[in-house]
């Protein structure tokens, strides 16, 4: 009768630890050293090929354009100011394509015919025209007639586009609640918006978050689209930087290093969340 | 003989809690029920049913309209339910349901679970909600269990759990689909223990289940149902010992004989 699930973690009982392996042949040390060589490799035919076109390297020119410290002031250089303007088109177009995604995907599970057909041409829009035809269409012709400025029509083209991808994650999401859960919270008398509240959304969240994470890493990296418009997103100054003292190679290497520390930071920073949140099941 | 006339006699002077007007649901072209014509008095147990796909279930979920109906009318203390949002929602705070899977809430506690239906629908105060609650689950005898979330439960504890959630809701009488279906055969008895004491603490009782026992201890009229139709309506006694219909006597037969 009584059938006490023991899975809580206060009863695990102590074991020994695992033998130490990092000298056998599943050393640690052996996956080191191939990334070493590997890296090693690599960086040297960059090296090389620099030299054969004569390539002047002046990394020492690069730390200015993160910050510089005049008369004991701080000063951000122009590539953080870049990626500030980064992180806030990516921010607000994150909130917009999840509301955007969240109305599509309810729309198109709606009984609605004409909400049905808003939905689906709107994705079926997005989906399959180009982006950067997408941002002109949206530079030259919405925003003149609407009447914003740069920075909010790289947002709306950005989060209409990412929007149509957040709206299948959110749909698969909610679908994916077992659709007894939907009668439980129905027969017990609750509305239809409530339902959502406390019933079916509390469990399609973790369903939807891992791949949202993967939509605001996309939305991280499409954003230096707006360069192409001239917003001073992280991208744009570095093109601008480069006009100025032709150092193509460090600064794009360091433009995309810049991205790529936000991006792994930001998913580690989510499957960190996971497992907390796992462990509370 | 006396039995069956005295559970007549106290059915007419009952007051009619439920009565179906020859209701009617298709499927496109597939007839699921049809003419289905039942009343259900006050404090009425009554018990349907019949073989699999005979449209018991979708019977006892039109009443609080988790399916539409084509044809007829469902009617509450005589006053017809409507099918807009918010009558639909007023007759399910009425009438409870519990299902086949349990169907509880998996991301909140077991009295989280209770709390939920009264403290939204019913707009009662999180503490008299939390009292309602660990009075109905101590009454299933699982109050001891109230902090852990349901799949920490075994199945017949989840169902009870699921009854007590439903009793929350104070409901003027209770639908049961299929309640021990799910169960592994020695959890079966724990929730029709429930379903008795709720039974004779005069509930009104709609229950589709196989499991004759029960069905003859607190049934006061048996449903038998075929191919989307009543085929009979009886008290217990005629029913199991002198079936009227030819279809009921096989199907008796079929289910009684192990």
């Amino acid at each position: 009768m009584n059938t006490n699930s023991s899975n809580s973690a206060g009863d695990n009982k102590i074991r020994p630890k695992g033998p130490n392996l990092l000298f056998t042949r599943k050393s640690p040390l052996i996956d080191i050293a191939q990334l070493l060589i590997l890296g090693g490799v690599t960086a040297w035919v960059i090296y090389k090929g620099a030299q054969a076109m004569q390539y002047n390297w002046q990394w020492y020119r690069v730390d200015q354009f993160f910050y510089r410290i005049v008369d004991g002031e701080l000063i951000w250089g122009a590539l953080m100011k870049g990626l500030m303007v980064t992180f806030q088109i990516t921010a607000v177009s994150m909130v917009l394509s999840v509301l955007i995604g969240l109305i599509t995907a309810l729309l198109r599970m709606s009984n609605s015919f004409s909400g049905k057909l808003i939905a689906n041409v709107y994705l079926e829009a997005i989906r399959n025209t180009p982006l950067l035809v997408q941002l002109f269409l949206f530079y030259f012709i919405v925003a003149p007639i609407v009447g914003i400025d740069r920075f909010w029509t790289g947002v709306l083209c950005l989060s209409f586009f990412e929007g149509s991808f957040a709206a299948e994650i959110i749909r698969a999401g909610i679908q994916s609640v077992h659709r007894g859960q939907n009668e439980a919270a129905k027969a017990l008398g609750f509305s239809r918006f409530n339902s959502y509240r406390d019933v079916i959304l509390p469990q399609a969240v973790p369903i939807i978050l891992p791949p949202m994470t993967g939509l605001v890493i996309n939305l991280i990296k499409h954003s230096a689209i707006v360069s192409v418009i001239a917003v001073a997103d992280l991208t744009t100054e570095g093109l601008n930087i480069i006009s100025d003292t032709f150092m193509a190679f460090e600064i794009w290497f360091t433009v995309a290093g810049i991205y790529l520390v936000v991006t792994v930071s930001l998913s580690l920073f989510v499957s960190w969340l996971e497992s907390r949140a796992m462990r509370g099941r | 003989m006396t039995e069956l006339s005295s559970t007549t006699d106290s059915n007419a002077d009952r007051k009619e809690l439920l009565k179906f007007n020859g209701v009617g649901k298709w499927y496109g072209n597939f007839c699921a029920l049809w003419d289905i014509n039942l009343t259900v008095h006050k404090g009425e147990r009554v018990v349907v049913c019949g073989p699999s796909g005979s449209g018991k279930s979708t019977m006892i979920r039109c009443v609080n309209l988790l399916e539409s109906y084509e044809a007829g009318e469902i009617l509450i203390d005589g006053s017809p339910i409507k099918n807009d949002p918010k009558s639909m929602q007023v007759i399910r705070r009425r009438v409870g349901m519990v299902f086949q899977n349990f169907n509880l809430f998996p991301h909140v506690t077991v009295l989280q679970n209770l709390m939920l239906g009264p403290i939204r629908n019913l707009k009662v105060s999180k503490k008299e909600a939390e009292e309602t609650a660990m009075h109905y689950l101590e009454k299933v005898r699982i109050a001891e269990q109230a902090k852990k979330y349901p799949s920490q439960l075994s199945g017949g504890q989840q169902q009870r759990v699921a009854i007590a959630r439903s009793l929350c809701m104070h409901p003027e009488a209770m639908l049961f689909d299929e309640p021990t279906s799910a169960l592994d055969p020695e959890m079966i008895s724990g929730v029709l223990d429930i379903m008795v004491e709720l039974a004779e603490g005069g509930m009104t009782m709609m229950v589709v289940t196989h499991e004759m026992g029960f069905a003859k201890q607190v049934a006061d009229t048996m449903v038998f149902m075929d191919h989307g139709e009543i085929v009979e309506v009886a008290p217990p006694a005629e029913f199991f010992t002198k079936p009227k219909s030819d279809r009921t006597e096989l199907f008796l037969s079929q289910i009684l004989q192990h």
